[in-house]
């Protein structure tokens, strides 16, 4: 039954969905985080979605094959008076850009959307296929 | 006598078989609609139906089915050959026309693979209640009633 293949790649979709809006959420929650003890400030991160090979039938599914950080430098803000500074006076924030990741977030949501909208169509056709002749 | 009674049956079977596997290629391009360098994929289902049917659909060909050692035996199954030819990854798979280029590489077109879901799952329905009206005709007229 190939139909049943469908759950195994729209739930491998929605997992990876799940997966990039966690790191949305780990990104803007750290939007403002100042260096750490390590001296090193957040760095924003993202996933890298690619194709794999599902089942006996070669399904295409998707995994996160990776998280990369972003190595551009920390955003700079002048603020002598905060313990972090350094000693020209300058805090390093998280290199996050917001819009960047709610425009990330709401992509991630509608693909999620998307793919249960698919995983529900071929529920309602597989309980249907179930009926024939009754 | 019955092969005539479950011709169309057979035939719309077969549609059902391709309309599933249709619905599988275009959730796998739905779920890789982020993907970066992946290449959407469809096939012709028109060609595919007439391929699977094949010119000998219903009637045993010249050629001896699996499992058949004389051309007189009784065949298992109306076309043993052309069904299992419909197994996933034998059907080919055409690349789709990509519309709008993207910077990732990834040529699924979101809009177009929706479209073609809905439509695919009507179709697909229809072909089970074409499937169901024909079951109840046969048994009305098996019934006599």
């Amino acid at each position: 039954m190939s139909m049943f293949s469908i759950f195994g790649i729209s739930g491998s979709a929605v997992s990876a969905q799940s997966q990039r809006l966690n790191v949305v959420a780990s990104n803007l929650a750290n939007a403002d985080a100042v260096a750490g003890p390590d001296g090193q400030p957040y760095k924003a991160r993202q996933v890298v979605f690619q194709t794999v090979a599902m089942g006996a039938d070669n399904a295409p599914g998707v995994r996160v094959d990776a998280i990369t950080e972003n190595q551009a430098p920390g955003r700079k803000v002048h603020d002598p008076v905060n313990p972090m500074a350094d000693a020209q006076g300058y805090v390093t924030h998280s290199n996050v850009n917001a819009v960047e990741e709610m425009v990330n977030m709401i992509s991630a949501s509608r693909s999620y959307q998307n793919n249960v909208e698919v995983m529900n169509t071929a529920k309602t056709l597989l309980l249907k296929t179930l009926q024939i002749g009754q | 006598m019955l092969d005539k009674l479950t011709n169309t049956l057979d035939f719309h079977s077969k549609a059902l078989v391709l309309r599933a596997e249709r619905q599988r290629a275009i959730a796998g391009n739905i779920a890789n609609a982020d993907t970066p360098g992946y290449a959407a994929r469809d096939f012709a289902f028109a060609d595919a139906l007439k391929d699977a049917t094949g010119p000998s659909a219903g009637v045993a060909g010249p050629a001896l089915a699996s499992g058949r050692s004389d051309a007189r035996h009784i065949p298992l199954g109306a076309n043993p050959d052309s069904s299992a030819s419909l197994g996933g990854s034998s059907l080919p798979r055409d690349y789709t026309v990509q519309t709008q280029p993207t910077m990732d590489g990834n040529s699924v077109d979101l809009d177009r693979e929706r479209a073609a879901f809905a439509d695919n799952a009507v179709r697909y329905e229809a072909t089970l209640r074409f499937i169901n009206g024909h079951g109840k005709t046969m048994l009305a007229a098996i019934q006599g009633q």
